[in-house]
């Protein structure tokens, strides 16, 4: 049933409308990719029970004639960073591994109203922290992808939405739920050659989504097409009064002008974004980015983001703020890993000593640091004064253009075991990624075409606030050029 | 009256006087039906862990949401204590772990608080009144409670008050006494409950007080401060501040030196001790709260609140001097609350106001406090009173005679008026019976009548009596005296 898997969300719905196959007969295909792909370790928990029973539900709709939206019947991945009632939501983390949470997040129960199928919950980096999902409590994640040429090294998804990449990539799921904190959903998707989307910053609630860095973390479609990524952003995107910072907009049809071309429209590549020591191959596939663009009757010109190159140490400052404090609730006491000590001071200590990893308390311990008396105004509040400029860089380019094309990463995914003894050349993955967090901007990254070892490129265009309907047209357009259809063997 | 004093007592110690300087910081609860950020319900006293959503709890992605409510009372509660409203304030994230803190962290205000500037005019005890400032208030969460003796071993955790509205109060280091720190607190409860932002409870713990106390000569830089945390009544922060201030002297003036430290008030003991000091202060890294936004006020929002706002003690004391001509003292005790004063305007409406403030201040707040009732659920009310005064003004009875019907009203719950006609009590003003009956009673007393009139002019009294005796106390005692004179001197 190899056909079943390789449908897009498009295709998905076409069959189940005219009969060709039931719900449950794809939830079943998708199930048994899952179980022959285990060795990848994309899931922390599988759910095949959920998924068949979501998936029957969705058939009794169709044969009453009743439709819950464009993802009825279609099976997908959740990040485990989303709570989902009643279903273990671990966040990669053993100081969360017992946790079965007694509510559903605002997207994941958008989906699940939406009628998609949930397969189960994907492997990620703890807490959402990482780059390469190899921080994962719960091991690290497989890309399904390898190198030609007899180089047969296990690479990594990227991350920290890994699990969600490589369960589409491998065919496993016909979508993923990411979310994004500094690239976490456009550099796995890079990495194992899928389409990330992530939304501005405010347009899909936060709320049941274990929290990284409150004021960047943004959930996101992971998807086969850039058409599927509109689809399952129409289904999850929308204001939630239960998030004070989700935005008080209608949503949009991201799809509206999605075959409309970008004739006419105005394409900024940024020149301080060409950094020293970049790759041959990531140069070469930006330039035919561009090129393809022009080619299709884009102006593309180049255009300054002066404060780029402070992006990611501003980043790295900021998320780990937030999230030495997010994390603080894990402490034992009310849910969750407990370690006993003798007092509450020792079952604090041995608690988060046993419960977090490495990456999570170097976090914990960069952002403690950086909002200590007599630290906050050299880091936290300059970091803050140059994010605002970042932002500022953006809106000044976007009074010229109609949306920015990068590279996603600055390199195709990597072997599992390289970078992983110097966490700064690991922060590196998110150089290109990270200028849009900051700002809060939509961006996408769309598969351009394959490595000089045959891995897959991203490229990644960036979009003013709230248009990612613009985005997903010039989206559209680079995925047309590029034709990308390589998949990784075996899958 | 004793004379007030223009500066408070200076305390003594062997190196001369001391000036003790007092600051306070006043936490408020909030009156709201729901919690700072969440829905949760915010009853007092109900079973532990009860009123707890999973925002409260600090569940995974839940999200704080703030409550317009707690926001109004807030803005209030500034206007009341003639504060500065900020259109622009935020939330902050005060981090500190504690088990009873289930997010690790505080949402509160630091750097841009809701409301700056205010102040508070006092009558402290024996002292000339005196205005105290008030630096800041701001909105914060309150955490849960731990309870320590109830297990060996362990410690449980109640959450039903995590999260609860409080509005932190801080006041200027304006204060030189615990008299004055007693008429700041008193008058700002007051302030409190008239808003009906707050309801002063601070035996419940819904009005905690900590105290910063410092000593000086006067004249001299301030000194070194302690904090006395979680005073928890009026009577304990007038004691917890003489206690600080005499530890502080005796300190000094042995050589020592005061040290900057949190200390805990024991009132069984009627002493201080050390909780923490500075060094292992907590370093609370505040920061603004990504998960909300900065919270801005229109001016219409401000000016609606302003508008509905109640008259306060202040004013309303002034007004009924000046609309009802009572005197000041017994305004002052009018507008002890709320309730008081409108039980007082209701009784005074219409009515000879001296006369119905002298039966409620005199024998209905004795029957209040004999039968343990207060204004709003006595079963005599302000209209009950009101009808007694009402055949006191037109001389249906005479004063004395409403001293018993007001029992009998007590006793049968009737109204005075059903009393005075069921009883006969309505007052003789019949000069004619009256002389009728002057005339008997003389007639009876021939001898004293002679007496009387040979010099004894204190008789005069007995012969009021008589006539009244002989009406069971109905004449009207005036007339009786205006009649009975003339007739006695022949």
């Amino acid at each position: 049933m190899s056909g079943l898997t390789d449908l897009t969300i498009a295709g998905a719905r076409a069959g189940l409308d005219s009969g060709d196959f039931s719900a449950r007969e794809l939830a079943q295909a998708h199930i048994d990719a899952m179980a022959q792909h285990k060795a990848l370790n994309a899931f922390i928990t599988e759910t095949p029970e959920r998924a068949l029973a979501d998936a029957d539900a969705s058939d009794a709709r169709r044969a009453k004639g009743e439709s819950a939206g464009p993802m009825d019947g279609v099976p997908i991945a959740m990040k485990d960073l989303f709570c989902t009632e009643g279903v273990r939501s671990t966040a990669g983390s053993h100081i969360l591994e017992p946790f079965v949470p007694p509510y559903e997040s605002t997207v994941s129960g958008k989906l699940k109203a939406g009628g998609s199928v949930m397969l189960g919950k994907a492997n990620l980096d703890e807490f959402a922290m990482g780059s390469a999902n190899i921080t994962s409590y719960f091991g690290p994640v497989t890309n399904p992808w390898v190198a030609g040429g007899g180089d047969n090294r296990q690479r990594v998804p990227g991350g920290s939405s890994g699990g969600s990449a490589a369960a589409v990539a491998a065919r496993i799921a016909i979508a993923a739920t990411g979310t994004d904190t500094g690239g976490s959903i456009r550099q796995p998707a890079s990495f194992c050659g899928i389409v990330g989307l992530k939304p501005t910053y405010g347009r899909c609630s936060r709320w049941g989504i274990v929290a990284f860095a409150s004021s960047l973390d943004q959930a996101g479609p992971m998807t086969r097409t850039v058409e599927d990524a509109a689809t399952m952003l129409q289904v999850m995107a929308g204001h939630d009064p239960k998030d004070s910072t989700s935005a008080p907009y209608d949503t949009p049809n991201f799809a509206e002008k999605l075959r409309a071309g970008v004739k006419g429209l105005k394409i900024g590549v940024p020149k301080e974004y060409r950094v020293d020591g970049m790759p041959a191959e990531i140069d070469r596939i930006w330039h035919q980015g561009a090129d393809w663009l022009r080619a299709q009757g884009a102006d593309v010109v180049e255009i300054s983001l002066p404060h780029t190159k402070y992006a990611l140490p501003t980043y790295y400052i900021i998320a780990p703020a937030e999230a030495s404090s997010n994390l603080a609730r894990y402490d034992g006491v009310r849910y969750g890993l407990r370690v006993p000590g003798k007092d509450l001071k020792e079952m604090y200590e041995n608690t988060r000593a046993e419960g977090f990893g490495a990456e999570v308390k170097r976090r914990i311990m960069i952002g403690t640091y950086v909002l200590s008396a007599g630290y906050y105004d050299a880091y936290y509040l300059k970091a803050q004064k140059v994010r605002s400029l970042i932002l500022r860089d953006f809106t000044q380019a976007f009074e010229q253009v109609d949306a920015i094309l990068t590279p996603t990463a600055p390199s195709a995914a990597f072997a599992l075991g390289e970078k992983q003894d110097d966490p700064v050349q690991m922060y590196l993955n998110d150089v290109f990624t990270v200028p849009a967090s900051m700002a809060g901007l939509p961006a996408i990254s769309v598969p351009g075409g394959l490595s000089d070892e045959g891995l897959p490129l991203g490229l990644h265009l960036i979009g003013k606030p709230f248009d990612e309907v613009t985005l997903v047209q010039v989206a559209q357009a680079l995925e047309e050029a590029a034709g990308f259809s390589a998949r990784p063997a075996g899958y | 009256m004793a004379e007030l004093l223009e500066h408070p007592k200076l305390l003594k110690g062997d190196s001369g006087e001391w000036e003790i300087v007092i600051g306070l910081e006043v936490h408020a609860q909030v009156i709201s039906n729901a919690k700072l950020f969440s829905g949760a319900p915010v009853a007092f006293g109900a079973e532990p862990n009860t009123q707890v959503s999973l925002v409260d709890a600090a569940f995974p992605g839940m999200l704080p949401v703030l409550n317009e409510h707690c926001v109004e009372q807030a803005v209030l509660t500034g206007l009341g204590i003639n504060g500065t409203v900020n259109k622009y304030s935020r939330f902050d994230r005060k981090n500190y772990f504690y088990a009873d803190l289930p997010q690790g962290y505080q949402i509160s205000q630091f750097e841009h608080p809701i409301v700056t500037g205010g102040y508070i005019d006092i009558e402290p005890e024996g002292e000339v009144p005196k205005r105290i400032g008030v630096t800041r208030l701001h909105v914060e969460q309150d955490a849960g409670k731990s309870i320590h003796d109830q297990h060996p071993t362990q410690s449980y955790i109640d959450l039903n008050r995590s999260g609860t509205a409080l509005m932190e109060i801080v006041s200027e280091p304006d204060m030189r006494s615990g008299e004055q720190a007693t008429a700041y607190l008193s008058k700002l409860r007051q302030v409190l409950r008239y808003l009906g932002t707050c309801d002063g409870n601070m035996d419940q713990g819904s009005m905690r007080c900590d105290i910063n106390v410092s000593v000086r000569h006067p004249g001299d830089e301030l000194g070194t401060r302690c904090e006395v945390k979680n005073v928890n009544s009026i009577r304990f922060v007038r004691q917890a501040i003489e206690y600080e201030a005499r530890r502080q002297i005796r300190l000094i003036e042995n050589g020592g030196e005061v040290v900057q430290e949190t200390r805990l008030y024991d009132p069984n003991k009627g002493e201080t001790r050390s909780m923490r000091s500075k060094e292992d202060a907590h370093d609370y890294r505040y920061f603004p709260d990504p998960d909300l936004l900065p919270l801005r006020l229109e001016d219409e929002f401000i000016e609606r609140i302003r508008a509905g706002m109640p008259e306060l003690p202040d004013a309303k004391r002034a007004r009924f001097v000046k609309d009802y001509g009572i005197a000041d003292y017994d305004a002052w005790v009018m507008t002890a609350d709320q309730a008081t004063a409108d039980f007082f305007e209701t009784v005074v409406k219409g009515r000879d106001a001296k006369l119905a403030t002298n039966w409620i201040t005199g024998d209905y707040f004795a029957y209040l406090n004999r039968e343990g009732f207060d204004v709003t659920n006595a079963p005599i009310g302000a209209e009950k009173l009101g009808g007694l005064v009402d055949l006191i003004s037109d001389n249906t009875i005479s004063g004395r005679i409403a001293k018993d019907v007001f029992e009998a009203m007590i006793e049968s719950g009737k109204d005075a008026a059903a009393i005075v006609e069921e009883k006969g009590l309505v007052q003789i003003t019949d000069t004619g019976a009256i002389e009728a009956i002057i005339d008997e009673v003389m007639a009876k007393n021939a001898d004293k009548v002679a007496d009387y009139r040979g010099g004894k002019d204190k008789l005069f009294g007995f012969f009021v009596g008589q006539v009244m005796k002989a009406t069971q106390g109905k004449a009207n005692p005036a007339l009786v005296n205006q009649l009975l004179k003339p007739k006695l001197d022949g």
